[in-house]
């Protein structure tokens, strides 16, 4: 299981984007690319989770996966099976 | 009351009855608390005929005292279904379902905290075409996180009535009531832009399903988008297929789409936000900072690495202390009636088969499984308590991890958890496990569960294990702590062999909403309580009954002449007999025809094993002290002078009892929850063989080994 890199790794204004799975707890990011097939990522387009959408890493669960995000002032938990397959930039 | 299947919404008589509301929304948004505080206590709980998905109608009355029909629908984030709770709201709603006539009129709730993702279920009902109320719900709550939602602004953009409400407090339900009973509601001003790419295909399978699957024009334009999102859709029994032709449609347009690389789906869900973007820009202001909010805080808590464990750990072990402390009062109540009520039945009625049919069939069996109703009900009201505080999803976020090791995910684990008091309330709950194969694989392995009523079996072996007197009790924790063990690892073995084998399926998704904590609601909760208990009593009643009569029959016929002890007028019964012809099965463990008896009648309950051995070896017992049915059981013997229930047959039943299904009322359950009887077969074959080969393998190694 991939952990997430330590919160230096993603400097402000940093703009490769990475998988949502490697982002720091707490830090923000917005959306760019999710898979177009597949019915997991079809729900969480209809729960919000869209290209340009702004979410935050909120926390792991105790053991590490699932992940905790904030989505349009919700909380959503996701696998990180999925979550590797999200592409984020990070924001400030 | 549901509506007779042939009156629709265009047939004359629609005028005169009595409207019929949908009530929508999204899961957490307070569905449940504004239905029943619209119809107090007069709801009807049933299920939607072929699928295990509650129904629930109410009738609400008017300002004015005229009655109106309400139907709660299952939560849904969409009508592109991915459950079957999802399924039976969309297929409602389309007119798709031949036993509820489509609604007049749809109430969708929105949870005002969190707008924007309840607006794009709001927004595929707008296509329907239909007359909507929108209810604002939680509007303390959002003012509470600094939202400022403009009631006026929503009504204006989407030219529907808006009624802001806290249903919990019942505000907003006057304002609710009026607006449900004008008879001129508005229909909404619904414009968005279907995406330029998409619009022929929706045209012409609207056009398609007009012509040829008899939809009326909007709702087929509703249909239409719906099977452009929605590109493997769950289909439910009882909802109408499509026709060829529109099939037909669909997959050419796919099948073009596919390979021009076009998203098809996804750009129909982004154009929705896009819209539902626009109107929320509108109408909810940030009007104030807050800081993190009370279920920041909690969180921060309850699932915190450490924390988070210890507070599951005594969030469950409260639980089963209360149902042990709590329901041993109420069981000993129940005992007590049902001896009384066999007893004047004794005394009033002369003596004969009709008495003994009244007395030991029907009284003391359905007493037997109505000895186990206080367990399951304080086992709905702590599912429901963590279900309305929102802790459950906590405790699937947590679990999720260690769940997924064996192919399922954090949603099973409260359902089988509950199965270590009693396995039929862990069946009714896992109707909140979204993906069907995964909630059948939980329902399938729960009863492995060591449930409370293989307890008197366990102790009794415990105490008939050491020849000489009392077992240290360190010993006894010891052996039922692996006997517990030995299931939950059964369990766990068997989930993970069927999701491999039999069941494969997707791979498992934990995409699930974490809602915000909330006090719950004792009245929501003791009313979902008594419904799920109700549900119990009615459905598993007349199987539970019926097999409790037949278990009478086969141990009091044929008759021994009169003056004949009981022991020996159940040696030569038909469960005698049976236990007889049992004998060469279950011979190789270790267990005579007498043993056999107690297998059979165990499928009353398993504890009726302590029960039919103290009949079958002529003691005396009662639950709390086994002692003399004890000193009955160490001195059994084979014919051959051996003894029976040496150190090893005590073991070896008590692994059988692990492992085996013996119990009516789960049976009647599973029948019930996975509709029909192909599962519950399928899973009293399986866990039994296990059984018996677990058994076979331990008395025959244990031999081997000189024991």
């Amino acid at each position: 299981m991939n952990l997430p890199p330590p919160a230096e790794s993603l400097l402000p204004g940093q703009a490769a984007p990475i998988p949502l799975s490697m982002l720091g707890v707490g830090c923000h990011a917005t959306v760019r690319e999710l898979p177009k097939v597949g019915s997991a990522f079809l729900r969480l387009r209809e729960m919000g989770l869209l290209a340009g959408t702004v979410v935050t890493l909120v926390r792991a669960a105790p053991l590490g996966d699932p992940i905790e995000i904030k989505v349009r002032g919700y909380r959503l938990t996701l696998r990180k099976t999925e979550a590797a397959q999200i592409l984020v930039e990070p924001v400030g | 009351m549901a509506l007779p299947a042939h009156i629709t919404a265009r047939s004359p008589a629609a005028a005169s009855r009595q409207p019929v509301y949908a009530l929508v929304g999204n899961p957490n948004c307070g569905k449940s608390t504004l239905f029943n505080a619209l119809t107090g206590l007069k709801q009807k709980v049933g299920n939607y005929p072929g699928v295990t998905v509650e129904k629930k109608v109410g009738t609400a009355y008017s300002q004015h005292g005229q009655p109106i029909t309400v139907i709660d629908l299952p939560g849904a984030y969409s009508l592109a279904a991915r459950s079957p709770d999802e399924a039976v709201t969309r297929d409602v709603l389309l007119g798709r379902r031949r036993d509820t006539a489509p609604p007049d009129r749809i109430l969708c709730i929105v949870d005002a905290t969190n707008l924007e993702r309840n607006l794009y279920l709001v927004h595929q009902v707008l296509d329907l075409g239909r007359p909507v109320i929108l209810v604002l719900n939680m509007m303390d709550l959002a003012a509470r996180a600094g939202l400022t939602v403009d009631v006026a602004a929503l009504e204006q953009a989407l030219g529907i009535p808006v009624i802001a409400c806290e249903a919990v407090r019942g505000h907003g339900l006057i304002e609710l009531k009026l607006a449900m009973s004008r008879a001129d509601l508005p229909l909404a001003r619904h414009a968005w832009t279907v995406p330029a790419a998409i619009a022929p295909a929706v045209s012409e399978l609207q056009a398609s399903l007009v012509a040829h699957d008899g939809k009326a024009p909007l709702l087929a334009r509703a249909e239409a988008l719906l099977l452009l999102t929605d590109s493997d859709s769950i289909r439910v029994a009882g909802s109408s297929p499509l026709s060829p032709n529109t099939a037909g449609i669909l997959r050419v347009w796919q099948t073009r789409w596919s390979g021009e690389g076009t998203d098809w789906a996804g750009s129909l869900v982004n154009s929705r936000y896009d819209s539902i973007g626009r109107i929320a820009a509108d109408a909810v202001r940030q009007t104030a900072a807050v800081g993190p909010s009370v279920s920041d805080r909690i969180d921060a808590f309850a699932t915190h690495p450490l924390w988070g464990w210890s507070l599951l750990g005594v969030v469950m072990i409260l639980l089963f202390l209360s149902i042990f402390t709590f329901a041993e009062g109420p069981m000993n109540w129940i005992d007590g009636h049902f001896a009384a009520l066999a007893d004047s039945v004794k005394q009033a009625m002369p003596p004969g088969d009709l008495r003994d049919l009244i007395t030991d069939g029907a009284i003391a069996g359905v007493g037997g499984v109505l000895i186990f109703l206080p367990q399951i009900l304080i086992l709905f009201f702590f599912i429901g308590l963590l279900e309305s505080t929102g802790y459950m999803a906590r405790a699937a976020f947590i679990m999720d991890r260690l769940m997924s090791r064996v192919g399922l995910n954090g949603k099973s684990f409260i359902p089988m958890l509950s199965s270590y008091a009693c396995a039929i309330p862990g069946i009714m709950a896992t109707r909140t496990i979204e993906d069907p194969k995964d909630r059948l694989v939980t329902i399938l392995v729960a009863p492995l569960m060591s449930c409370s009523a293989r307890l008197p079996v366990y102790l009794l072996m415990i105490a008939a294990l050491v020849p000489d007197g009392r077992v240290p009790v360190l010993t006894k924790v010891g052996i039922m702590l692996t006997m517990y063990a030995l299931g939950t690892f059964g369990a766990f073995f068997f989930a993970w062999l069927f999701k491999r084998t039999l069941l494969k399926g997707a791979p498992p998704l934990m995409i699930m909403e974490l809602p915000p904590y909330r006090l719950p609601r004792l009245k929501d909760v003791a009313l979902h309580m008594f419904e799920r208990g109700w549900l119990f009593v009615r459905r598993a009643g007349t199987v539970i009954l019926g097999i409790s009569i037949i278990l009478w029959f086969l141990s009091a016929y044929p008759k021994a002449p009169g003056g004949t002890p009981p022991t020996q007028q159940l040696a030569q019964s038909f469960a005698g007999r049976a236990g007889h012809a049992l004998e060469p099965l279950i011979k190789p463990l270790g267990f005579d025809w007498q043993i056999g008896i107690g297998l059979i009648t165990s499928f009353a309950a398993r504890e009726v094993f302590v029960s039919t051995m103290s009949v079958v070896f002529n003691a005396e017992a009662t639950d709390d002290n086994t002692t003399p049915l004890r000193t009955a059981l160490v001195s059994a013997k084979w014919p051959d002078g051996r003894p029976l229930f040496t150190p090893l047959v005590c073991i070896t039943l008590m692994i059988f009892y692990v492992f085996a299904m013996q119990c009516m009322s789960t049976i009647a359950v599973v029948k019930r929850e996975t509709n029909g009887w192909k599962w519950p077969i399928f899973q009293t074959l399986y866990m039994t063989g296990t059984a018996w080969i677990m058994s076979f393998v331990v008395y025959q190694g244990g031999r081997a080994l000189g024991f």
